[in-house]
């Protein structure tokens, strides 16, 4: 293989890990808090608020039900708003970023459903406040399995960001398609598919590696 | 901090802190009850005034009358157990204490604060001057022994100096310093059981909540954080309402006591007089567990309930306080020229009183268990002829 495609490739590798990590980034900055209200916002909850539980449901639903390839054509219109370009790592950025928040929150929202009701009840005896709880309790309680949710929505995150190539978006994805595809360079492809299982191997063992780190409930000693 | 006026000074020696330095460490004291301004209403610490609790309907569940017509005081300084069993409404009671639960009706007043009518921030304030344990303990599994003691303080927006020296007091004072760096599943069940206990201290509470605390502890570890309890109630004059199904916790600690049946208070009094007369069918249930009431399987097996040639007419004496009942087998003996047999006995020391029951076995014929039924029936204590063995 050339010096030029290898160059190509650590430059597509760097566009990919660009646009995974921003968008792992915002995602999870929308995804979080939504994900800690959804499961907090059920009748007789910290936050009872059904009707706009149910409400927030169905929009992320509807979000994580439209396939990512059709998301990223219907929302060009929003993404130019946002990035100027529908075209490129940048622009991609906005709908990876949609795709994952709705896929966040729900994995955030099973983590937390998982802390033990009694140590709500528990912060409530000695007067904290909801948001204490959520803070002191819920999402420290809940870390070891957010991590492992965050990590598992990073490994998504990479896959979707191989399918933006096939719309202009730059990265890995993008390289695989232009040469391995449609120049028919087997071993571009192959080495694009390398990259990326390294990629999400790496992701996936320091994602397991920091939960079971920060994971109290087993013995360390 | 530590010196306000409200408290006394204690000394406690600190060794995570600073371990050569003594601290002088407050808590607060049992107020005697004869100082207290005002009548009746001033001594109990907490009031329970014409409470009912429902639950409405929801979803598939109908709705449930947890409790009605709650309507008595927990006396300042004093260990006060609340018995019933399983659904008998004790969880919902002990929750309207701390405000966790809303009556329907009626109000809950602390300290002359009717916490039923608080919410948002006063709630919370009201809530740090009132401690609650756990029958599951509920610590945070992500937090060391001493960072679960800190969680109330921190929430109470202490500064991390005052935290520091006050969960290093608490440590020592639940006998657990050792553990401060230790994580809950590092833990047994007692020192688990004791951070908890800390960490209900934190914020030098006066009225100390437990629910089913001990439940879920084997008897001997039982034993150990009860006399914590107590030495916490006799030291720091807090106030203990301890919710259980188990007479015997209520037996080793409580001074008043309880009884709730289906939502309804049905017998409370000192525990001495609930142990030496239960008046109703629950309480002398519980009594039944702690005392031995029941025959034993192997003995009821071979009752028989006709005379058996030179078999024993069996018969139970419950032992109640009377004085009588003390020393029942040896006067029979005695006085009758009897040889009783002893085939069963459980005596116990409650409130200074002895309680419990003797299951005698009485030789001879019918007309011996006459004379020995006759002669116990000029004491007032119960006695029941169970039958015959061979």
């Amino acid at each position: 293989m050339s010096r030029d495609l290898i160059s190509l490739i650590i430059e597509a590798t760097g566009e990919s890990l660009f646009m995974v990590s921003v968008a792992a980034s915002l995602a999870t900055l929308f995804g979080l808090p939504i994900g800690v209200f959804l499961a907090t916002s059920q009748k007789g909850e910290l936050f009872a608020a059904p009707s706009v539980n149910a409400a927030l449901g169905i929009i992320v639903n509807a979000t994580r039900s439209t396939p990512f390839i059709i998301l990223v054509v219907a929302i060009i219109p929003f993404t130019r708003l946002i990035a100027g370009t529908s075209i490129g790592s940048s622009a991609a950025i906005v709908p990876l970023t949609i795709a994952a928040a709705p896929f966040i929150a729900r994995l955030v929202e099973a983590a937390i459903r998982e802390v033990d009701g009694g140590l709500i009840e528990t912060a409530a005896s000695f007067g904290a406040s909801p948001l204490q709880i959520v803070l002191k309790v819920l999402i420290p309680e809940a870390l070891p399995a957010l991590v492992l949710a965050l990590t598992l929505a990073v490994v998504s995150l990479l896959g979707y960001s191989a399918m933006v190539g096939a719309v202009g978006g730059g990265g890995l994805g993008d390289l695989g398609i232009r040469y391995g595809y449609q120049r028919f360079m087997p071993e571009m492809m192959l080495a694009v598919v390398v990259v990326l299982i390294v990629l999400v191997q790496s992701v996936q063992t320091a994602g397991d590696y920091l939960a079971r780190r920060l994971n109290r409930r087993l013995r360390h000693r | 901090m530590f010196c306000d006026t409200l408290f006394v000074s204690c000394k406690i020696g600190i060794s995570q802190v600073n371990a050569h330095q003594t601290i002088t460490l407050a808590e607060p004291v049992l107020a005697p009850a004869s100082i207290a301004p005002g009548g009746t209403e001033e001594i109990s610490k907490v009031r329970f005034e014409r409470v009912a609790k429902s639950y409405p309907a929801y979803r598939d569940k109908p709705s449930v009358q947890a409790l009605q017509d709650i309507d008595f005081g927990v006396p300042r300084g004093s260990i006060t157990g609340v018995i019933g069993r399983s659904g008998a409404g004790k969880s919902s009671l002990v929750r309207l204490i701390n405000g966790l639960e809303k009556p329907t009706a009626g109000r809950v007043i602390v300290d002359g604060q009717d916490i039923s009518a608080l919410s948002g921030k006063d709630l919370r304030l009201a809530q740090h001057s009132i401690g609650m344990i756990f029958q599951h303990f509920n610590l945070l599994s992500s937090r060391t022994a001493a960072d679960n003691i800190a969680l109330p303080l921190e929430i109470a927006g202490w500064s991390k100096t005052e935290i520091a020296i006050r969960v290093s007091e608490l440590l020592e004072l639940v006998g657990i310093g050792d553990k401060y760096d230790r994580y809950p599943s590092e833990l047994s069940g007692g020192q688990k059981q004791r951070v908890g206990i800390a960490r209900a201290l934190a914020t030098r509470p006066t009225v100390l909540l437990s629910d089913e605390a001990t439940s879920a502890l084997d008897p001997q570890t039982t034993r150990s954080i009860l006399d914590l309890l107590a030495s916490i109630n006799r030291e720091l004059g807090v106030t203990i309402v301890l919710i259980t199904h188990e007479m015997s916790v209520v037996r080793q600690l409580a001074k008043e006591v309880v009884v709730i049946d289906a939502g309804l208070v049905v017998e409370r009094g000192h525990v001495a007089d609930i142990f030496t007369q239960p008046k109703h069918e629950i309480t002398q249930k519980f009594l039944a567990e702690v005392l031995g009431d029941s025959v034993s399987v192997s003995l009821a097996r071979r009752l028989e309930q006709r005379p058996i040639p030179s078999g024993q007419a069996v018969v139970r004496v419950q032992l109640r306080g009377t004085d009588a009942g003390d020393t029942v087998a040896s006067r029979v003996a005695r006085e009758l020229g009897i040889d009783v047999a002893l085939l069963a006995a459980r005596v116990d020391e409650i409130g200074g009183q002895h309680v419990g029951s003797l299951t005698l076995g009485i030789p001879g014929d019918e007309t011996a268990h006459r004379r020995v039924l006759s002669w116990l029936s000029q004491y007032p204590i119960p006695v029941e002829h169970l039958g015959y063995v061979a």
